[in-house]
């Protein structure tokens, strides 16, 4: 028995294969990449310091860090803005990359802490008399790399793979990310876990033999994290352009009417759910060495909240949104923190509530044609 | 009948007086003063035997270094400026100069501070009797023997002779004679007391020659076995105390999840501002205590009762302009409502923050709620966590009314499970989401003045037990009460079983992990309503 199948293709009218970017925007993209590569370690290290244009260490550090926030906003934007999971979890995979590498910034102290002793001082403190096995091997850098990306990958694949299997969705995933990195930081926040406890780590010498604190030192950072960024934002747009991000946009929007269409989901959340957690890891380590500091508040789930103001701020679904609301919310934070420190959390609060109601297309929203119904 | 029963009771006070000794002379004492530490022991013994009033005088001074001989031998003690005799108390004239202080070694001092405790067995104050019974049953001495037989003889109270013969057991314990030891054994498991571990288990040690303390081996087995059914009962007790604890949390967890069920189940929000209703709850019960201490301090101890409509309507009325103002404005963008009621609690922590301080209130109970039921010796129930448990009960018994048995609950019922249909039968579905919320922000406040009897109240009260009472809406599931109510219980239940062997951090972790793998099985949570629609 045949059955007859009407043999006409079916065609959406999508362009095979979209492109990155128009013309201007790349011409917009290549003008600020070179600029910032070629003007930031002119005006912090050639620039005197009376100079307008100089470039101080604080300056440096603030930007590099807010950088290190966008990272995290962008990896965060990947999965809700495209693929409707809001994870106020990324605290954890943020924290993660950061002490992988806070792990081989305590490595390279060697003997020169408090104790001078090979071990770090917190273990020295704790009467520990060896390294713990998780430590085994974080004095080699590559290996560290790997751990940067591995730690976050896994734990959010194993997360991913089990909440995602079960169809957890909506509030329901949010509220379970939040219990994620909040479990996580209990457990950091003990001793016995074996990083550093509630102090986390600090007081780092040098990163690949070179001074931690040293200017040049701190350009290198500085450049990498914003080559980082840069490049993340092309493999972000790179991916939802693609064929893969039009079916997670798709699960967005209709999960449901995609699994009758015979996709399943699992896969393509999966993927993008562990990549922008690597993301997010990577973040965390560029994030460590600049400022200097990693400890378990980093994973407390209001800091996981605050990313995702920064995206709705920005522009969810915009990719380049996140970034600029990453600057304005962390612009205003140290704007507002060291002149009207009582107010912040108002302020804070106040942006919570206003933006989803009046911006829901965040400040990218206000500079788009408005859309012809 | 009655003649000879009063002879034999004449007797027995008879026997009883004799068996204290006879006062004591001057000659006894005399040798306290002299150098020779074996006759000074010896003196002290003979003054911790005769039990009376003078020698309680005098073990207090020589406890207090207050007790002197003078050049003739006569024992004194210093009341600051004069001297008093040691055994009659009368005033005698000394200089200071011409006296010595009477010093001890380390050995007479112990000997001394059994004595006190011993001397304290026929106090007349039963108080202190009781004390002195407790104090001795850790460290059973069978130099004590003869004091407590003395003590038996003349304890009138019922309960505390029961204890001077378990007390008396143990120092049987040693006693040469392996039946009474026996006895003793047998005489201590009936007092079901887990601390007599620390009596018996030294007994199945070994001395340094190799030989069992306890050399008879009968004895040693019945040891064994007691101390095997000791454990055991302990065990039973702490499972009590530990189900007892995880009620009590999961009572508070309940009072927070109801008021998030029935939102989430109502509107499909979350509202990350639920925590800080508790907060304004337990702060309108400090309001309430404050303005009773000023105004009622006489009817202090009903603060409570009119605390509670306080904070339900505190709390209820902040949930209605929360409603109105932000959560109506967000309809059917259920992340964005996250994030929106996210900011209001934070704005609300602030704002508590500036009005009242950064640091915990202090809220007290009233009288009537603090102490406890002794269940067991070893456990003590407290009123207050009784009370809030009884009070949680109460509250899910109205929310049940409520919800079951109202016009209002049937409105809710009905948007809960179709909102379109209900609109189209004629309910003003906008109307039951506000007033459901205002309800489900009031349950909130009332468990914050629950949490207040028992807890810090502090600007972040709330955010403690937020992430907990997510998880336990999260396990039973939505739209059924009896759901949340298993969800909460069980939680709290559950993670107090947990946390006696990880500690309360991995007890929380696994609670986490064994709640993403339950709704692996069952991503609807325990108890969910069915129906036919599907989300898209």
């Amino acid at each position: 028995m045949s059955v007859a199948v009407s043999e006409a293709p079916v065609t959406f009218h999508l362009p095979v294969r979209q492109r990155l970017f128009g013309r201007r925007e790349w011409i917009a993209f290549w003008a600020v990449v070179g600029f910032v590569l070629a003007a930031t370690p002119i005006c912090a290290l050639a620039t005197p310091a009376s100079s307008p244009f100089y470039l101080s260490t604080y300056a440096l550090t603030l930007v590099g860090k807010i950088m290190c926030y966008a990272l995290v906003a962008l990896s965060l934007d990947l999965v809700w803005g495209f693929c409707g999971v809001l994870s106020l979890g990324h605290g954890l995979f943020f924290a993660l990359g950061g002490y992988a590498m806070g792990m081989y910034l305590m490595r390279s102290i060697g003997l020169d802490g408090v104790y001078h002793s090979p071990l770090p001082d917190f273990m020295v403190f704790l009467d520990w008399k060896a390294l713990p096995w998780f430590w085994q091997g974080t004095e080699h850098f590559l290996y560290t790399l790997l751990l940067i990306v591995l730690v976050p990958g896994v734990v959010a694949w194993i997360f991913g793979y089990f909440t995602f299997r079960s169809r957890v969705k909506g509030v329901y995933l949010s509220i379970i990310t939040q219990a994620m990195t909040f479990a996580a930081m209990l457990l950091f926040y003990r001793n016995e876990t074996g990083f550093g406890g509630n102090n986390g780590f600090t007081d780092f010498k040098r990163i690949l033999g070179f001074p931690i604190a040293a200017p040049g030192t701190r350009v290198c950072l500085f450049l990498l994290t914003f080559l980082v960024l840069a490049g993340s934002f092309l493999l972000c747009r790179f991916l939802v352009k693609s064929r893969l991000g039009r079916v997670v946009t798709a699960i967005r929007d209709a999960e449901s009417r995609l699994m009758f269409l015979g996709y399943n989901p699992l896969g393509y959340k999966l993927f993008v759910w562990t990549l922008s957690a690597v993301l997010c890891g990577i973040a965390g380590a560029l994030y460590v060495p600049q400022v200097g500091i990693i400890n378990p508040s980093e994973m407390s789930p209001t800091n996981s909240i605050e990313m995702a103001i920064w995206v709705a701020v920005g522009g969810r679904g915009t990719l380049l949104g996140p970034i600029v609301g990453a600057f304005l919310v962390n612009g205003a934070k140290s704007f507002l923190t060291a002149s009207f420190a009582e107010y912040w959390l108002f302020f804070l609060g106040a942006i919570f509530v206003i933006v989803p109601i009046y911006l829901p297309q965040g400040v990218i929203g206000l500079f788009k044609p408005p859309r012809t119904k | 009948m009655d003649r000879r029963f009063f002879w034999l009771l004449a007797a027995g006070f008879w026997l009883g007086l004799s068996s204290i000794a006879w006062a004591l002379t001057p000659e006894q004492i005399k040798p306290l003063a002299e150098d020779d530490f074996d006759a000074k022991a010896e003196a002290l013994d003979q003054v911790i035997a005769s039990g009376d009033e003078a020698a309680q005088r005098i073990l207090d001074a020589l406890r207090d270094e207050q007790l002197y001989a003078n050049k003739a031998g006569q024992i004194l003690i210093s009341h600051g400026d004069s001297y008093h005799d040691a055994l009659t108390d009368g005033q005698v004239e000394a200089k200071a100069d011409d006296l010595q202080p009477i010093e001890l070694n380390n050995v007479l001092r112990e000997k001394l501070a059994t004595g006190l405790a011993g001397l304290q067995l026929i106090s007349p104050d039963r108080a202190v009797r009781a004390h002195a019974i407790q104090t001795l049953l850790r460290s059973a001495d069978s130099a004590l023997k003869p004091l407590i037989d003395k003590a038996r003889s003349s304890e009138t109270d019922p309960s505390l002779r029961a204890e001077l013969d378990q007390l008396w057991a143990s120092t049987m314990l040693r006693a040469p004679d392996p039946k009474r030891r026996q006895d003793a054994v047998a005489m201590l498991e009936q007092r079901h007391d887990p601390q007599m571990r620390l009596v018996l288990a030294p007994l199945l040690g070994k001395q340094s020659d190799g030989t069992f303390i306890e050399s008879d081996p009968t004895v040693r087995k019945r040891v064994e076995q007691v101390l095997a059914s000791l454990e055991r009962e302990e065990a039973e007790i702490q499972f009590v105390g530990t189900l007892f604890a995880g009620i009590s949390l999961g009572s508070i967890l309940l009072l927070a999840a109801l008021g998030l069920a029935i939102t989430y189940g109502l509107i499909g929000v979350i509202n990350m501002a639920h925590g800080e209703f508790l907060m304004i709850g337990a702060y309108a019960t400090y309001c309430v205590q404050n303005m009773f201490i000023s105004y009622w301090p006489g009817a202090f101890d009903w603060y409570l009762l009119a605390a509670v409509p306080v904070s339900f309507l505190a709390a209820a009325i902040v949930g209605l302009i929360l409603e109105r103002s932000v959560i109506r404005l967000l309809y059917g963008r259920p992340l964005e409502t996250l994030l929106a009621t996210f900011g209001v609690s934070l704005i609300l922590i602030e704002a508590v923050r500036t009005k009242f301080g950064a640091q915990n209130v202090q809220v007290s109970n009233p009288r009537w709620m603090s102490g406890g039921i002794t269940v067991l010796p070893e456990m003590i129930l407290p009123f207050n966590r009784i009370v809030i448990i009884g009070f949680a009960l109460i509250v899910v018994l109205i929310t049940w009314l409520v919800i079951q048995r109202t016009r209002f609950g049937l409105y809710i019922r009905a948007v809960t499970q179709n909102r379109r249909m209900a609109a189209c039968v004629g309910i003003r579905t906008w109307q039951i989401d506000c007033y459901a919320f205002a309800f489900g922000a009031g349950i909130a406040g009332l468990g914050g003045c629950a949490l207040s009897q028992v807890g810090n109240v502090g600007p972040d009260l709330g955010q403690s037990y937020i992430i907990d009472s997510f998880m336990a809406v999260v396990l039973g599931g939505v739209g059924q009460l009896i759901g949340t109510i298993v969800g909460a219980l069980g939680l709290g239940v559950l993670s107090k079983l947990i946390e006696p062997f990880w500690g309360a951090v991995l007890a929380k972790i696994a609670i986490l992990v064994l709640i993403v793998l339950f709704i692996q099985k069952r991503p609807q949570g325990l108890f969910a309503l069915k129906g036919r629609s599907l989300e898209v």
